[in-house]
This record gives structure tokens, C-alpha cells and sequence, in this order.
């Protein structure tokens, strides 16, 4: 047993299915997304905002960030400690990603229910 | 006359101060000799060559190197499978320190060897005779058992290069799985509470260097695979 205490839930079997359910999550919005998209080329700001306005449509897009915010996390945590050798350099960079991931949700949240 | 160029990776650490690429010219007589022939020709042209050998046909495993860069063992490998341009290229297997030559330090990899305890455990009473298994349960050892430990597929992999002391790597896993799968263990609990964190299974990402290049055709990808579900169904 190798001990981790910068991953995201310090458990390689729960790190893993949770790097394949958000991956499940985000290829279902980005599949919504461009098909949105498509079917309106002449999108303007009322309609925009109008489909952020539904509440199922926040819960989705929050989920979808969270799930990005996971992913993100299990995947770049999996890359400092592949190639940053230099424990400082690796903490570093983990906090680092660690409070951007942070900072971005947070944001994100905000951006939806905010107004 | 038909040589062959060799291109050789030397190092002797007690003289030189850096690893160097050697040239030979080898007369292999138009035959497509096994490249472990020509290791053979080129230390009677040099005889300060080293390399491990032994039992010269595919069983031992002592012969594991880089040939044209692919992994593989150089007794069983003609010619006419990896020579280019009339061009061979030698090198230690990738990763793992080098001794002297093409001889490395496989320390690491029987560490993490042993890490996955490599016998069979039973803490049933024994029986009078011997532990009995029918024929589909010894069915599912096929294709793990035969693994010779020569280390082509671990020193393939990338995620054992930068993580040798956590990642237990592709061999060491395939042998893990041969005894999870063995119906005789009924230490199969333990075993996956040692495997469960993110490095010593989860660090595969399935790129199959590992199956690319096992010279005795195994996959240890899938038997890696195996051991998430059974890791993911004892979890959940």
C-alpha cells in the first residue's frame, strides 16, 4: 500500500471510478452543448441566458463543473507526481492546480445562481 | 559477404565517465541468426562485452533487451524481425540502472515482485493428499502462470519509469492477478487492500506497451483490468 495524501480521495479505486463517471458527465454536456449550439446559429444574449434560467439546466451545468473540477484534479495530480520529482516543486504545483480548480468552481457557481 | 552493422550501448562505470553507442561490423553469413548470435559473434571480436544469457531459447528470461527500440528477449528474436536498413541498434532494457553494458539492475523490479506476495496462501487445513482444483478453475491461471519475469514488459512502460518504487508494473501485476484468480488462495482480501491506492494498480493507464511486447504473447493490460473490477466490486 502506497500512501497519498494530495489525491483526491487518497483512494486509488474511488479516484478511478470517479475519473470515469465525470468523464461519462462531461461527454453528455459537451454532446448537449454542440447540439444546442447547432440547432441555434442565430443565438443571441436573451436566448443564451433564457436556457441558463431553467433550473434543471443549472443543476446540469453545475454538475458538469463539478465533475470538471474532479476530473481535472485526479488527472493533474496523476501528472505532478509522473514527472515533478522535486517534492517542493510537485506540493507546489499541487496547490497551485488544487486552489485554480478551487477559484473556477467557485467562480462557476457564481456565474450561474449569482444573479 | 554480408555484414551486419551493430551499434552497441557500452558502459563501464568503473572506467568511463559516460555511457557511449560502440560500432561492430558482424559477418553473419547471410543466415538470419537470433540477435543473441550476434551478441556472441561481437564478444569474440570484443571480449570486454557483457550481457546476460543463459539458457539460450525463450525460458530463462536473463536475455531482456532493447533491440531497434523495441523490448524483447535477443534468443528468440531473428534478425529478419527487427534489423532496418541492414541497421541493429543494442541498448539495456529501458529504466532500470544500468551495471555494465546491457546488464541492469533489476532490483526494483523483483521488489515489487515480492510486494505482491508471489506464493500461494491458504489458511484452511490441509488436506490429506493435495488441494484439489477442477479443470475451469485451473483454466483461469492460463496465460498468467507462464510469465518468466524477464522484465521486457515493466522496462516498457512509462508509468513504471518514473514511478518504479510505487507502481508495482505490469509484470509484477499479471503475477498479482494469477493469484487472485487462483481458487486455491483465500488471501484475496488482503491482497486488495494492499493494491487499492493510486499508485500500485492505478497508475497503469493503459497505453499496452506491456502487451506489445511480452515475448511469451501474455496481456498483462487485461489482467490489470481484472483486478479493478475485483478491486471495484470489493469496494462498492
Amino acid at each position: 500500500m502506497v500512501t497519498s495524501i494530495t489525491s483526491f480521495s487518497r483512494n486509488g479505486v474511488s479516484d478511478w471510478l470517479m475519473q470515469r463517471v465525470s468523464a461519462a458527465v462531461l461527454a453528455v454536456y459537451t454532446v448537449f452543448m454542440v447540439a444546442y449550439l447547432l440547432f441555434h446559429p442565430d443565438l443571441d444574449y436573451y436566448t443564451w441566458s433564457g436556457l441558463f434560467e431553467h433550473t434543471w439546466m443549472r443543476i446540469f451545468s453545475l454538475l458538469a463543473f463539478i465533475s470538471l473540477a474532479a476530473h481535472a484534479w485526479v488527472g493533474l495530480w496523476t501528472v505532478t507526481t509522473d514527472y515533478l520529482k522535486s517534492t517542493y516543486q510537485r506540493v507546489g504545483a499541487q496547490m497551485l492546480i488544487i486552489l485554480v480548480i478551487f477559484v473556477y468552481l467557485v467562480w462557476g457557481i457564481q456565474l450561474l445562481w449569482g444573479a | 559477404m554480408s555484414n551486419l552493422q551493430v551499434s552497441i550501448y557500452r558502459y563501464n562505470p568503473e572506467t568511463d565517465a559516460a555511457p557511449y553507442m560502440q560500432e561492430f561490423q558482424v559477418d553473419t553469413k547471410g543466415r538470419d541468426v537470433m540477435v543473441l548470435d550476434v551478441l556472441h559473434l561481437m564478444k569474440e571480436q570484443d571480449s570486454s562485452l557483457a550481457f546476460r544469457r543463459s539458457c539460450r531459447e525463450g525460458v530463462c528470461g536473463s536475455d531482456g533487451m532493447n533491440m531497434n527500440g523495441r523490448n524483447g528477449l535477443g534468443c528468440i528474436t531473428p534478425l529478419s524481425e527487427v534489423v532496418k536498413n541492414g541497421k541493429l541498434v543494442l541498448r539495456p532494457l529501458p529504466g532500470l540502472p544500468v551495471i555494465r553494458d546491457l546488464v541492469v539492475d533489476m532490483a526494483m523490479f523483483y521488489k515489487q515482485y515480492e510486494r505482491i506476495q508471489p506464493y500461494l496462501q491458504n489458511d484452511e487445513p490441509e488436506p490429506a493428499i493435495e488441494r484439489l482444483q477442477s479443470p475451469e478453475d485451473r483454466e483461469k491461471l492460463d496465460g498468467l502462470y507462464e510469465c518468466i519475469l524477464c522484465a521486457c514488459c515493466s522496462t516498457a512502460c512509462p508509468s513504471f519509469w518514473w514511478n518504479p518504487d510505487k507502481f508495482v508494473g505490469p509484470a509484477g501485476l499479471l503475477q498479482s492477478y494469477r493469484f487472485l484468480a487462483d481458487t486455491r488462495d483465500t488471501a484475496t482480501r488482503e491482497r486488495l487492500s494492499d493494491l487499492q491506492d493510486p499508485f500500485s494498480v492505478f497508475r497503469c493507464r493503459g497505453i499496452m506497451n506491456c502487451v506489445a511486447f511480452c515475448p511469451k504473447g501474455l496481456n498483462p493490460t487485461r489482467a490489470i483490468g481484472k483486478i479493478r473490477e475485483m478491486l471495484l466490486a470489493d469496494a462498492t
